[in-house]
């Protein structure tokens, strides 16, 4: 391979020089940041910061996954949304209703059934063991578990349209928003790990379809599951773990907020680093580039990727909690795939895929960014459509609010195109050292 | 008997209703993978932007469809496959063959379709507005009640006329890509190419020909699945994610690479969505006196709720995954 002999471009001497490039980008944003404060009032400004802030935790998420290992995350939405869900759960008040009555024990019992009825399958599928051929243990496990799929699922519908009806839904557990982020991160770990132990080693456009279908099946769940979340009727207010506006007022509160994310941020940033550079992080680069001589090393390449994509989901699950802590509203159809999927890949693939430091720059950018569209678009299409009318009597259509939004769907698919063209290693590209 | 009246309109209609569609935007998809060897997932808007052309031709010659006795949408198919064949020719050269040029891996030309999925999606968004439409502009959507010659049928079997459209068009496309794919020059090379593109390459192949008729085949292909889907229900400009989920699942499960496995995977995949969602509590109805008592008093036996159609699809996809990877047809691509 000739490619050995050149230098390559993304090589660095191990004696750091004085990072001008993250300095210079570092500092425009700067500038930027205070113009919006400038402009749009430090109650507004300080809100944009803390949802860029909770963005960064999702872009630091999917830079693991993408930027350290090469794997693509199509699905980040799904783990946002399970982070925000276990957030709502945990911080919300006591439904004291639905404890006093009767139904907390009917629930417990459906769901022991579940968990025996699991136990069950799982049994059957290890009947091979006790001397049965194989096809018949197949034959026997799967009938078992339609049927108890259908006699479990039958007994939970009953007594959860029972909650819905009469308590309206389950309530929360009324403990501090930040169990709900660590339970959150497990939930979206976990979920993650069930996808990864499928996908991890097959193709790798496979796991971008899994991701994106159980993306949108969380999503349907969280939708239809009105004893559980209220579904379509939201939940709101969630208690944030720091004082409200109502006792600090919106400024102080949010900056109180932002600091608290910050601290997320940093903790985060510090550990990502310090593994990153650690032989760990070697051994997860050396499997992103060279699968198959990092195979001939001996390293167990599956269990690494499984590693490092259940890691981005527990990032991205705490980063959702955090996210739906501070819009203090749980709604389920609020999660699109585009505010939370691609609008994260955005930020990571702008920033710098590998880069923390890129991808936390490439967040709160792309944010900005994204905040500061809606009321472009808007007044572009209305000039447009000013325009079409006194020039060509255009009647133009009545809904342009809603298609002016559309048209930054456009642009940020222009966007990923265009970046993945012309910069396909992000404005701070990943730095790989080298040591004489 | 009205029973099994009811089980032939909501189930064997239905599922191969869904199941033609699947299976026509999977051929696509699979064509796609085979020959450039990664997931594409603008497949769903292509054919929304393939329905959305039809929807604007239908709208400017309304009554092209009563010279022919035929709806318009479907008069107007082969010029909106024209168009979107030509979209998705141009799309390649914009946006995919840098990449390719480039030598990414496949999964950074699976993020550039994200990208091409979403400015679809922007731009049919902006000019269609986000409500469903109807293709039917000036005729009326006919629908057939076949009643059934037996005593106790009371209840027709109902089957409308895209439906038919739909199955004829399925037959059809099938039978001139297996054609097209066996018989002509251009299909071998095309087939040599997706088993070994080097190879293909080293005896003389033109590789841009190739994908060039890859798109063009891709597209009008997702124009017929599109414009179908429109038809039977409305024009929807916002379901992108969610068919797709099965129309992968669909060229998964037939075995990624082959054409034909698509196609049953397609069927495969409509009927698990139909018969998931079907209350098979109506088929005991008939038995309710001789059944045990707790069976007969269920009543809602479906194995999901229609909000949880999506599901199937990502259930038999995983299902799929851990057993059989390669598909059920030993598929090329693994």
């Amino acid at each position: 391979m000739s490619t050995q002999n050149e230098p390559r471009s993304d090589l660095v001497a191990a004696p750091s020089r004085l990072p001008k490039r993250e300095l210079a980008l570092f500092a425009a944003l700067l500038v930027v940041v205070l113009g919006v404060y400038a402009v749009m009032g430090g109650a507004y400004s300080t809100r944009m910061l803390v949802e860029a802030a909770c963005y960064a935790i999702l872009a630091l998420g999917l830079t693991i996954q993408w930027g350290y290992a090469g794997q693509f995350n199509a699905g980040v939405m799904g783990f946002v949304a399970l982070g925000g869900f276990s957030a709502m759960l945990f911080s919300v008040p006591v439904n004291e209703a639905f404890w006093a009555s009767e139904l907390p024990g009917e629930l417990g019992l459906a769901l022991l059934y579940l968990v025996a009825a699991v136990l069950v399958v799982v049994g059957a599928t290890r009947l091979d063991r006790l001397g049965l051929p194989k096809r018949w243990r197949t034959l026997i496990a799967v009938v078992v578990a339609v049927l108890l799929y259908l006699v479990v699922m039958s007994e939970l519908r009953s007594v959860t349209e029972e909650i819905h009806s009469r308590v309206d839904f389950v309530g929360g557990l009324g403990l501090p928003a930040w169990t709900g982020w660590i339970v959150g991160g497990a939930l979206a770990g976990g979920m993650g790990y069930f996808i990864g132990k499928i996908c991890l080693g097959l193709r790798s456009d496979y796991l971008a379809i899994a991701t994106l279908g159980i993306a949108e099946i969380i999503k349907a769940f969280l939708k239809n599951s009105e004893w559980l979340t209220r579904g379509t009727a939201t939940v709101s207010p969630l208690p944030w773990p720091t004082p409200g506006p109502a006792e600090l007022g919106f400024t102080l509160a949010r900056a109180l907020y932002l600091s608290l994310t910050a601290v997320i941020i940093a903790a985060i940033f510090f550990l990502l680093h310090r593994a990153y550079h650690a032989p760990w992080g070697r051994m997860i680069r050396a499997i992103r580039d060279n699968e198959i001589s990092s195979a001939a090393m001996g390293k167990d390449i599956n269990r690494r990727r499984l590693e490092i994509f259940v890691l981005g989901c527990i990032l991205m699950g705490i980063g959702g909690g955090v996210l739906g802590s501070f819009n203090s509203l749980f709604d389920p159809q609020g999660y699109l795939p585009l505010n939370h999927t691609f609008l994260v890949l955005v930020m990571v693939i702008l920033g710098g895929p590998g880069n923390n430091l890129g991808t936390i720059f490439g967040a709160v950018a792309v944010y900005i960014i994204w905040i500061m569209s809606e009321p472009l678009a808007l007044f572009l299409m209305h000039f447009a459509a000013d325009i079409g009318q006194a020039w060509f009597g255009w009647d133009s259509p009545g809904n342009l609010d809603s298609r002016a939004l559309q048209a930054r769907v456009f642009v940020i698919g222009l966007l990923i195109t265009l970046v993945l063209r012309f910069a396909p290693k992000g404005l701070l590209p990943e730095k790989v050292k080298y040591h004489d | 008997m009205n029973e099994l009246v009811f089980f032939i309109n909501n189930v064997v209609i239905a599922g191969s209703v869904s199941g033609s569609i699947y299976a026509i935007g999977a051929v696509g998809v699979t064509l796609v993978f085979s020959i450039m060897r990664f997931a594409h997932f603008a497949h769903a808007d292509m054919m929304t932007f393939g329905a959305f052309m039809v929807l604007l031709l239908t709208l400017l010659f309304p009554g092209a469809g009563d010279a022919v006795g035929l709806p318009t949408a479907v008069v107007m198919l082969p010029l909106a496959m024209l168009f979107t064949a030509l979209l998705a020719v141009g799309i390649d050269r914009a946006f995919y063959k840098p990449l390719r040029a480039h030598g990414v891996k496949p999964i950074v030309m699976v993020i550039g379709s994200l990208g091409v999925t979403l400015m679809l999606q922007g731009l049919i968004r902006l000019f269609a507005g986000t409500g469903g439409q109807s293709l039917y502009v000036d005729d009326r959507k006919e629908i057939l009640r076949l009643a059934l010659p037996f005593e106790g049928a009371r209840a027709p079997i109902v089957i409308t006329e895209p439906q038919i459209i739909l199955f004829v068009l399925t037959i059809a496309a099938v039978v001139s890509l297996h054609l097209f794919l066996t018989r002509s020059r251009l299909g071998k090379a095309m087939r040599a190419m997706s088993d070994n593109p080097d190879l293909a390459q080293a005896s003389g192949i033109n590789i841009n020909l190739i994908v060039a008729v890859t798109w063009i085949i891709a597209g009008g292909l997702a124009t017929i699945a599109g414009t179908l889907l429109s038809l039977d229900v409305t024009f929807k400009p916002d379901l992108s994610f969610f068919i797709l989920l099965p129309i992968f699942a669909a060229a998964i499960v037939g075995g990624v690479g082959h054409p034909f496995g698509a196609i049953a995977g397609g069927f495969v995949v409509g009927f698990a969505e139909t018969l998931a969602v079907f209350n098979w509590s109506v088929l005991l109805r008939p038995f309710r006196d001789s059944l045990p008592e707790w069976l007969a008093q269920a009543g809602n036996l479906a194995f999901v709720g229609t909000e949880y159609k999506i599901v199937v699809p990502f259930f038999i996809l995983v299902a799929i995954l851990v057993w059989r990877p390669t598909g059920i047809f030993k598929g090329k691509v693994i």
